[in-house]
């Protein structure tokens, strides 16, 4: 779950990193009070998710406050990457001697955070890591071990700064890496980090991703900081087919029906579980179907888990028929999956006949499950026909129809 | 023969009086799996199928001797602690089936392994299989779901997805190719146990002649796969599936499983499966076609170390 610019600023204030004079602001008027009460110059910032905000004009500078004011309302209806601007940040802008790159992440390879360090700030990092190895340090570290200081010195020292800079910069990357696994994050990075003409240092633009499993841990933070419960931060807000679908799943604390995904085609499917899913969504675009959602079933759902996802699929407009398939099943039983998707069709006016195009969920309890749906007539088959032919048949079918 | 468990193997259930726990409690016995005790806190001198539940782990060791394995299926807030408390008192196979564990907590209880000389598989996974001998998870369902999609056989599994290590071993048992050891890994960006570090074992089960795995979007472990075998020459063929090709589209929605998610150009699956390839690994279109896949791939290999016929399916019932 990614934060705002203004969102990680905060936090890295209560921690006491060294940050300009900021503010955000809701309308024109907002941006040239805060232009006034900072000083000019300024930087004025759109405030996305989304990368590559300088390339689309969303980030620029002023003089006067007036031109703040201006700049506030350029960039508004600015998209960065299809994604309209969250609110706009006005910051001190100061004369910078140099930037430099922090950041700590996963390595799931070996399966501890890494830092790695840059003395060549402000430009993307890949690059420097191909061109100027000797620019980047890449350190890992101990979740077991008490944290100190010394891992920063020497990711710091690494890339061949040393004396007063050293010193200056140990704390800083420091008090990153402990925010890091403070906040159980996925990302904490700090780019750029300024050195000033001064010689003080300042976090000029900064990025912090939390792992949403933590969310729960840290919902104080999160209620200071302004997130919402219902905020997913993902690449796109979610559509009111996924929110509704979001509430089938919460609705009961059996098994899961959930992470629907919209699409825009025709064929709504009830799918699973976390792989099978995956394997079925491929197959049915292989066969040039068009899906209407991405869902994922398992863990044994109830049948009014079961029989609500269905009908919310089913009512999506443009859904002729569904697809009901799933990886041979371990812990989800069949025949509670076949009640719940008969009853959801007949619920929402349908004959499960017509508009169950294929039932492809073999495993336990299957003999009771297509029992049940021969009595609907619907078709259905065993694990002698593969995931892929099963979404073949099922787009086929649709084809036929129409 | 087989890696990981055998029918040999003595573990625990950490977290058995929990709805999930009893399930796989009544589905390992019922499969032939030598389950000593378990473990809930506050519920000492209970049985659950006849296994004795005790309040610690300690208490599980002082009675009934050293345990090599348990399966951790507790809250994910009590994982860690769980995980920690079985390699402290000499657990040396740890089988994490929760969801939703935080990365940190994940990477503390690996660290600690590695200190204790101990393996974890998962979290987020159905556990292991060695058709025929003993399963140690949910992977398979009842133990007659079970018995109808693994036999013992020549080949290896190993998968992001609980679900699809069962869809691929009733394929390969469907096509008269048993399976030695299947592992469903877990679904997470970190996991205790990676497809390249169980090569090492497969290469050294005499038994085991080639490899299915099933592999997603996300992370690096195909990549670490793909060097090992480089760098390792391994005997074993390698037949790859990859799902989940729809998302290299759509960067920055998680799909499947929480480490399945594109992010950046080595978490695509075009990617992966580019540096599988170079690698030599053979990668599937559809689950079907593994079995053909692999057959091709051992008519190929120079040095079998077994005769042809130990490929064959065994029957279901082994001595004993």
């Amino acid at each position: 779950m990614r934060f705002y610019e203004y969102e990680s600023k905060a936090l890295f204030e209560r921690h006491r990193l060294p940050l300009n004079a900021r503010r955000t602001a809701g309308s024109a008027a907002e941006a040239r009070e805060a232009a006034d009460a900072i000083g000019c110059p300024v930087v004025v910032k759109s405030q996305v998710l989304s990368g590559g905000r300088m390339k689309a004009g969303a980030v620029r500078f002023a003089k006067t406050p007036d031109e703040a004011a201006a700049h506030y309302d350029a960039i508004l209806p600015i998209e960065v990457k299809g994604e309209k601007a969250r609110s706009i940040l006005v910051e001190k802008m100061s004369p910078v001697a140099q930037e430099y790159f922090v950041s700590v992440t996963w390595d799931g390879r070996r399966k501890l955070p890494v830092l790695l360090f840059s003395d060549m700030g402000g430009i993307d990092i890949e690059e420097v890591a191909e061109k100027h190895p000797e620019h980047v340090s890449k350190t890992h570290f101990s979740t077991l071990l008490p944290l100190t200081p010394r891992i920063a010195k020497e990711a710091v020292g690494r890339v061949g700064v040393h004396g007063n800079e050293l010193n200056r910069l140990t704390p800083i990357v420091f008090e990153l890496m402990k925010i890091f696994l403070e906040y159980d994050l996925t990302l904490a990075e700090i780019n750029p980090l300024a050195r000033l003409e001064d010689g003080s240092f300042v976090v000029l633009d900064g990025h912090v991703d939390m792992e949403a499993e933590a969310r729960g841990k840290h919902a104080k933070l999160l209620a200071a900081l302004g997130i919402g419960e219902d905020e997913t931060r993902q690449a796109r807000p979610p559509t009111a087919f996924e929110i509704a679908g979001r509430k089938v799943n919460e609705a009961d604390h059996r098994g899961v029906a959930g992470n629907v995904v919209e699409f825009d085609g025709n064929l709504g499917l009830i799918i699973g579980a976390g792989g099978g899913s995956l394997t079925l969504f491929d197959a049915v675009r292989k066969h040039g179907g068009r899906p209407a959602n991405y869902c994922e079933i398992g863990g044994n759902p109830s049948v009014a888990k079961a029989c609500e996802l269905t009908k919310l699929i089913l009512g999506k407009p443009g859904v002729e028929k569904i697809a009901v398939m799933m990886n041979v099943v371990s812990n989800t039983r069949v025949d509670i999956v076949a009640r719940g998707v008969v009853k959801g069709c007949i619920a929402a006016g349908k004959d499960p006949a017509r508009v169950i195009a294929i039932f492809r969920i073999p495993g336990a309890w299957e003999e009771e499950g297509f029992k049940i749906l021969e009595r609907y007539g619907v078709e259905y088959c065993d694990r002698s026909v593969s995931m892929y032919d099963a979404a073949g048949r099922a787009v086929a079918k649709l084809e036929r129809a129409s | 023969m087989s890696i990981l468990i055998s029918k040999r193997t003595r573990f625990m259930i950490q977290g058995i009086t929990g709805r999930e726990a009893v399930s796989l409690t009544r589905e390992n016995l019922a499969y032939g799996s030598k389950i000593v005790g378990g473990v809930t806190p506050g519920r000492a001198g209970r049985d659950v199928y006849g296994v004795p539940v005790y309040d610690c782990v300690r208490d599980v060791v002082e009675k009934h001797g050293p345990v090599e394995g348990s399966i951790v299926s507790v809250p994910p807030g009590f994982v860690r602690d769980a995980v920690f408390e079985a390699l402290e008192n000499g657990v040396k196979l740890v089988v994490v089936v929760t969801e939703n564990v935080p990365r940190k907590d994940v990477a503390q209880m690996v660290e600690l392994a590695g200190l204790r000389g101990a393996r974890i598989i998962g979290p987020n996974c159905l556990g292991i299989i060695s058709p025929d001998e003993a399963k140690m998870g949910g992977v398979g369902g009842p133990a007659a779901n079970t018995r109808q999609a693994y036999r013992k056989g020549p080949i290896g599994v190993m998968s992001r997805s609980g679900g699809m290590t069962t869809e691929i071993a009733s394929t390969l048992t469907a096509a008269g190719l048993g399976q030695s050891t299947c592992v469903s890994i877990g679904g997470d960006a970190i996991v205790g146990t990676t497809y390249a570090e169980l090569m090492p074992l497969f290469e050294a089960d005499p038994e085991t002649r080639a490899i299915a795995i099933y592999s997603e979007p996300g992370g690096r472990m195909e990549a670490e796969l793909a060097e090992w075998v480089k760098a390792n020459d391994s005997r074993l063929p390698i037949v790859a599936f990859m799902a989940g090709r729809f998302m290299d589209e759509m960067k920055g929605m998680r799909f499947g499983h929480a480490g399945t998610i594109v992010e950046g150009k080595e978490d695509t699956t075009a990617e992966k499966i580019a540096r599988m390839e170079a690698a030599g690994i053979s990668v599937a279109e559809r689950i079907e076609e593994i079995p053909d896949l692999i057959r091709k791939r051992l008519a190929g290999t120079k040095k079998p170390k077994k005769s042809k016929k130990n490929a064959k399916s065994k029957k279901k019932r082994t001595k004993k």
